[in-house]
């Protein structure tokens, strides 16, 4: 598929608004994931703009790409996407965390619409997503079944379980991505549970590994591209990433897996936000000459 | 359970589960076999409050809480006395398997400390609610369940499952609790409820943060004339009998309160023994209407589904009104 100029300055854009919209919503919310929302921005950015095949005025439409949010924990970051979207109204944002509101820290399918799996205990979605793979298969479809796992989600031996069975099953049509942040809740991952060497273990359980710069927009186009082409082996994108990615207050900082954030703070962290997308912009035109 | 007596102003500093983690360092601080294993929510579930004086005492596996449970029953039988600590929706249901088969069946001496109980973590929705674990955790043979009213009442719950051993399964709120007691000697005994006020119109059997609000219904049906008698089930298994066959004969209606499926907890541990006892009793139990519940504040949802202190007054107002008829005058017609 490739990414060209003008898509790449779209789809940069998108990522920035989407990074302050996910400042607002956790300031809506009274707090959030905002860590590992902001982290996965990027790639989330990619999927929901670029590559899924979805339909926004048909959601549950049976040949649908199917994305299954196996870090359930961000949907302080996953709603927005989807909202802006038009999946439901943006303003449904303002009332997320409210009681009797359809949005609720983690998302449920049931009242949001265009989610896929109602995901936040860990290590269900990559099993998920190869159920989906599987019966898009045997059904005849040619959906993708995209997955997006923590790092730290990686600690529990149901995600093997999932790898093990997607390996055996050659289910190439389950897109597995990890958000590689290095960092959980009570620490960095290789403080808490080290998972080194991570891409090995994954080679390992039978999938072809891509490392890549979860925030550089070409390069996960690249390993996206060639993820959906692989007839093979599974491919396992480990996309390296900086917790809170673009708030330089809170980034790369594990305590800020959860946070709260007042009207002040999300000013500033939205300023940060255009800062650092700046200067990826600048970074990226440089590099490019 | 002495010399634990914190002042009204900790109480109202502490959350219940700063309590736990206040205790546990007691106990570790007593007896070098006490550990305690988390999977990535050791600050959450405040068994991390070990790392400062124990830090070799304390086992953060991760995001692993198969791995976890089992690796307590391996520990429990070189002699440790292992302390678990997660969510309460990950304690009882995600690694069921291991609970029940390597420390339950085993009789291994586990004490499981699960937060975040109930729909104490509202906004968080159903993945982080527990409303099942009290109804699971009971069906556990050689498993002791108890839900403490508040943070002084989860010290002697985290005390007594030290002293017993075998498996216990502790579940608390996240965040603060109201208190109910202003210090941890009020005879606090594994098994036995404690009667909070006296009334012979009707009882109302609560535990955990419903305690209080069974309480306060207490007092506003005071002005009503009615007089409810509460009874603290701190301890669902073993349950006191004794207490509940008290309040069959002496109130004749019993109201059950409890931030759980109506199906499976307090609610049908009590049922059990007044069916068992035979004597005509009317009876309501209160809790989440076993639904998925919505999101939002734990206060709010408790209002929604009617186990606040308005919703026991307002259930206590329609059984006072339902007229209890004795067996020898049951008319078989009826039915
Ligand atoms: C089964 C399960 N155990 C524990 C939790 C609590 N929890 C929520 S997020 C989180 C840390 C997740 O870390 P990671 O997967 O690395 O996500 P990220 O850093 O990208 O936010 C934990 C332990 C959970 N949601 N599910």
């Amino acid at each position: 598929m490739g990414l060209n100029k003008e898509e790449f300055l779209a789809l940069e854009n998108k990522a920035r608004e989407l990074r302050k919209l996910t400042v607002d919503t956790v300031m809506w919310a009274g707090g959030g994931h905002i860590g590992g929302a902001l982290s996965a921005i990027d790639i989330l950015t990619l999927l929901y703009y670029k590559y899924m095949n979805i339909d926004v005025s048909n959601p549950k439409w049976e040949d649908r790409d199917r994305f299954v949010l196996s870090k359930g924990h961000i949907g302080v970051g996953f709603a927005p996407v989807l909202a802006d979207k038009g999946f439901f109204d943006k303003e449904l944002l303002k009332t997320y965390n409210h009681t009797y509101s359809k949005l609720g820290m983690h998302l449920d399918k049931n009242k949001v619409v265009g989610l896929d799996a109602s995901t936040g205990s860990l290590g269900h979605g990559l099993s998920i997503a190869l159920g989906m793979a599987l019966g898009g298969r045997l059904l005849g479809k040619n959906f993708k079944a995209y997955c997006l796992l923590g790092d730290g989600e990686c600690n529990e031996g149901s995600v093997w379980e999932a790898a093990m069975a997607i390996a055996h099953f050659k289910a190439t049509n389950v897109i597995t991505i990890i958000d590689r942040n290095k960092c959980m809740i009570d620490g960095r991952t290789e403080d808490v549970m080290g998972l080194e060497p991570f891409a090995d273990k994954w080679e390992a359980f039978g999938f072809e590994v891509r490392t890549v710069d979860g925030h550089d927009l070409y390069a996960l186009t690249e390993v996206l591209d060639y993820a959906i082409k692989a007839q093979n082996k599974p491919v396992a994108i480990i996309a390296d990433t900086l917790k809170g990615c673009g708030v330089a207050d809170i980034q790369d900082d594990y305590r800020y897996h959860y946070a709260s954030v007042s009207e002040d703070a999300a000013a500033k962290y939205k300023k940060q936000i255009d800062e650092y997308h700046d200067k990826r912009l600048k970074l990226q035109e440089k590099s490019n000459g | 359970m002495a010399n634990l007596n914190y002042t009204m102003f900790d109480a109202e500093k502490m959350s219940t589960a700063e309590y736990y983690g206040k205790t546990l360092c007691e106990l570790a601080a007593k007896d070098s076999r006490v550990v305690g294993l988390s999977a990535d929510l050791a600050k959450s579930t405040k068994i991390g409050a070990l790392e400062k004086d124990f830090p070799e005492r304390i086992f953060n596996f991760g995001i692993a809480e198969q791995n976890m449970f089992a690796a307590a029953a391996g520990m429990a039988e070189v002699g440790l006395i292992p302390f678990v600590s997660t969510f309460a929706v990950f304690a009882s249901m995600r690694a069921l398997d291991q609970f029940h088969t390597d420390a339950c069946y085993q009789n291994m001496n586990v004490k499981v400390i699960a937060t975040h109980a109930g729909l104490s973590f509202g906004q968080a929705g159903s993945t982080h609610h527990c409303t099942e674990d009290i109804g699971i955790m009971r069906t556990m043979a050689n498993c002791r369940v108890i839900v403490p009213a508040d943070g002084r009442e989860t010290v002697n719950a985290v005390k007594a499952a030290y002293e017993n051993d075998g498996p216990f399964y502790i579940r608390i709120n996240r965040g603060y609790d109201m208190p109910v007691y202003p210090n941890s000697d009020y005879g606090f005994e594994l098994g036995k409820a404690i009667q909070m006020t006296d009334g012979t119109d009707l009882t109302i059997i609560a535990c955990g943060s419903c305690v209080i609000r069974a309480i306060a219904a207490a007092k506003q049906l005071e002005a009503d004339g009615i007089r409810a008698r509460v009874l603290n089930m701190h301890t669902i298994k073993p349950i006191d009998k004794e207490a509940i066959e008290k309040a069959v004969v002496e109130t004749k209606r019993i109201i059950t309160v409890e931030d759980h499926n109506i199906i499976g907890g307090l609610g049908s541990a009590v049922a059990e023994t007044v069916t068992e006892f035979g004597k005509t009793c009317v009876m309501r139990k209160l809790g989440v209407p076993d639904t998925f519940s919505i999101i939002g504040l734990h206060e709010d949802l408790m209002a929604e589904y009617g186990y606040d202190a308005n919703g026991i007054v307002k259930t206590a107002r329609e059984i006072i009104g339902i007229q209890v008829i004795d067996e020898e005058n049951w008319d078989d017609d009826d039915f």
